[in-house]
């Protein structure tokens, strides 16, 4: 143990570089997944032990192309390396760089040198270089530019041991910019630097340059600057292009220089023959279609068996400590409340882990650039961006990832129409809730001999949620102004064969990340929820036991007392008396009180629908077995008509809001963080709400 | 005048100039810079992005997009 403050090394680089492979490579499995403070991106950071036996903290900042964010993400790594004062700002920078196509690679390098933040430059991917025979002279580089320069190659693991070495070391440093700004704005820069008690001349010529946008400086400071801006004729957008083009021929002569490349530009590359055949114009749809039907198999196939063993587990830990604790409120409170709460979120691990499996395997070859390209122009029609494309298919596994996936579309407006209708699209914690009802009301037919009728609710339930999605998304686009420009510019990296590694870290990462963050929701909401089921207010609630008593034929057997005993009490519960109190209101959907306990449990997360509803109909404790609720719902009487409550009417009604409500706190919870205010998460439970409630009406005059 | 949207697939050009300012930021970052070839390597159906090949690697932009850039005669 020291009390020295730990080394704090940044990893940078270009998108598609192989910086998380470094990042794996530098830090094992040590990492950890956390939350920059104050902003929502993901951050991640491990620890590399170096050879003088320090331990050094490794951030993985994200990819960005240049010092100029154009996405949210890209703000971190600005905010990060311009302040000083930051608590993340590194000691040292190790700069990855994709030595396949250095120029571009080295914009980036060059800017973070002239922050005066001592670098390291890797050049990763040498192997394929190798293969290429392009010949890179290292030292010359080195020499060059100013740094120590080293390859490594991410596959075989080849110079991280080098890498290790260099930066236990101190790097020294020239003090002499790579590229001297002071020729394009002195006065400006010299006023900064002054103002600002800063050394680096390029430091402040980006506090010029990014006034608007840096978050570390107040309004009275930004006033200031731009005060001296205007005094001195600054204008940033001129600069900047200028500032770029000056850097890109410094660059462009350094790896001319240095650089031996004797292929042949106009030769077909293989990612290019694999392109024509991907983003083919018939066959490239056909493909997304395709991959789009695997994942949705898989998550629905492939995941039940793994939900099983983890919903039987969960429920076994909940009878084990019911057994282990000593009766009571205590016991109540952790099996019925904590327990059941956890399982809610345990039970999605499984399909959150295939999901961010296939996401992450599409990411890691390349293909979800393509995706996106191919994908752009239909959903820009809807009011969409092509990047909008991802969180919609993770939709359908989850919301929250699906809405936290949206950070890397530049336009705020399209980034905001798509984190407001991605939870229309019918994701798992619908299913239970569908499986039940169509179980229930639909009959298990065959149309034209081979279609199953129940088959056919379910693909339209999920087709209905899809042009929900649409719809809202095309009356948006109409409704938000926005002066802001949306961009299309992005990189169609090379195909590259996924990394396992990579891709299994992605899917514990993110795996465990849903666990942490719905679960703290989740459970809360569940303890919550057991209070008001389990307590009500007056006379009727406390002398529960003996009206009960009184109700019950003289022979009625212990079980029989208990079983009327629960249902009483939740009847008077504080939350039967909600149920009660929202009836009037959703009485023309065809539901009763008993419903609209649920419809109030259900805004935790939608499957406490299934719980709930065992509670209600009094099943036996903790077990949820779903044939059995079916059995009770089907035997439930209309005590006025004496007509069975679970009618087709009442069951297509009760789908059809479970498709469109929005009945998930942690989405809305998620909604605040991405948006950063109460405002849109508001509007879209008003709006969805609303759809619901005259959608399901409508379902239901249709069917009665 | 010609703009990298007039090119043909497979046809070459060179980067003249550019007419919108706050795209030619993002566009001279990506290493589009006056003077360098480019090449349309293949498009998305109905209008949709295409993609180029510029600086030795790919990208793809909006053909309104591709507009803005305006090539050597």
């Amino acid at each position: 143990m020291s009390d020295q403050p730990k080394l704090k090394i940044a990893l940078v680089g270009n998108p598609n570089s192989g910086k998380t492979t470094l990042f794996n490579l530098l830090t094992g499995l040590k990492q950890k997944t956390g939350n920059f403070p104050g902003v929502t991106v993901d951050k991640k950071s491990g620890f590399v032990k170096l050879p003088d036996n320090r331990t050094a903290e490794l951030i993985d900042l994200p990819g960005t192309y240049s010092i100029y964010p154009k996405t949210l993400d890209e703000k971190i790594v600005q905010e990060i390396l311009l302040d000083r004062q930051n608590p993340q700002h590194p000691d040292i920078a190790i700069v990855v760089a994709d030595a396949t196509n250095l120029k571009r690679n080295l914009l980036l390098f060059t800017q973070i040198r002239d922050l005066g933040i001592p670098s390291v430059l890797v050049l990763n991917m040498i192997d394929i270089v190798q293969q290429r025979n392009v010949k890179i002279d290292l030292r010359g580089l080195s020499i060059d530019l100013g740094i120590k320069v080293l390859a490594t190659n991410s596959h075989s693991g080849h110079g991280i041991a080098a890498l290790k070495k260099i930066i236990s070391q101190p790097l020294l440093q020239s003090n002499k910019p790579f590229y001297d700004v002071t020729h394009l704005a002195a006065e400006t820069i010299n006023d900064i630097k002054e103002k600002f008690d800063l050394t680096e001349d390029y430091r402040a010529y980006q506090y010029a340059q990014q006034t608007e946008r840096i978050g570390f400086i107040d309004e009275e400071e930004k006033g200031v600057i731009r005060q001296i801006k205007e005094t001195n004729n600054f204008y940033d957008i001129p600069t900047q292009s200028q500032e770029t083009i000056g850097r890109y021929q410094l660059i462009s002569d350094i790896v001319d220089h240095n650089i031996i490349d004797p292929s042949d530009e106009s030769k077909t590359t293989i990612s290019e023959k694999i392109d024509k055949v991907i983003t083919h114009n018939v066959f490239g749809y056909v493909l997304f279609f395709a991959i789009l039907f695997l994942i949705f198999q898989s998550i629905f196939a492939w995941a039940t068996g793994p939900m099983e063993f983890t919903e039987n587990l969960v429920s076994q830990f909940g009878r084990w400590v019911q057994d282990v604790l000593p009766e009571g409120i205590l016991n109540d409170l952790i099996t019925d409340g904590v327990i059941a709460g956890l399982a809610g979120v345990v039970v999605f691990i499984p399909q959150i882990a295939i999901l961010f499996a296939f996401i992450s395997l599409l990411e890691e070859s390349g293909y979800m650039s393509r995706a996106v390209f191919l994908m752009d122009r239909v959903m820009r029609k809807f009011g969409l961006n092509g990047k909008s494309v991802v969180p919609l298919i993770s939709g359908m596994a989850c919301a929250i990832p699906a809405i936290m996936a949206t950070r890397n579309i530049e336009s705020w407006k399209d980034r905001l129409i798509t984190i407001f209708v991605t939870p229309f699209m019918s994701c798992s914690a619908r299913l239970p809730v569908y499986t039940i009802l169509i179980g229930l009301v639909v009959p298990e037919k065959l149309v034209f001999g081979l279609i199953n009728i129940q088959g056919l609710v379910l693909m339209g339930l999920y087709l209905l949620g899809f042009l929900a999605a649409i719809v809202s998304a095309i009356g948006m686009k109409y409704i938000l102004n926005t002066k802001e420009r949306s961009y299309f510019v992005m990189e169609l990296p090379d195909y590259k064969l996924p990394q396992w590694k990579n891709v299994l870290l992605t899917i514990y990462n993110k795996s465990k990340t849903f666990a942490l963050e719905a679960g703290k929701v989740i459970i809360a909401i569940s303890i919550i929820l057991w209070v008001l089921a389990s307590y009500g207010p007056g006379e009727s609630f406390r002398n529960s036991e003996s009206i009960v008593r009184a109700e019950l034929p003289q022979n009625a057997t212990q079980a029989e007392y208990e079983t009327k005993l629960n249902s009483y009490k939740l009847e008077h519960s504080y939350a039967g008396n909600f149920g009660k109190f929202i009836e009037p209101a959703i009485k023309p959907l065809g539901y009763d009180w008993k419903i609209g306990i649920a419809l109030i449990t259900s805004f935790a997360a939608r499957e406490v629908f299934i719980g709930t509803m065992s509670t209600i109909y009094s099943i036996g404790h903790n077990d949820e077995d779903e044939g059995q609720i079916r059995e009770k719902l089907r035997q439930e009487i209309d005590p006025e008509t004496g007509e069975p409550v679970y009618t087709l009417a009442l069951g297509m009604s009760l789908m059809v809001f479970y498709a469109f409500a929005m009945q998930c706190m942690s989405t809305l919870a998620i909604v605040y963080r991405e948006t950063k205010g109460w405002k849109w998460p508001m509007i879209q439970m008003t709006y969805m709400t609303v759809v619901a409630y005259v959608s399901a009406l409508i379902t239901f005059n249709i069917f009665n | 005048m010609k703009s990298l949207a007039d090119l043909k697939i497979s046809e070459k050009g060179i980067i003249k100039s550019f007419s919108d300012e706050a795209l030619s930021i993002k566009l001279i970052e990506m290493g589009c810079l006056p003077g360098s070839e480019i090449q349309i390597n293949f498009t998305a159906p109905f209008n949709g992005p295409i993609a180029i090949k510029v600086a030795g690697y790919h990208l793809s932009l909006r053909k309104e997009e591709a507009q803005s850039i305006s090539l050597e005669e």
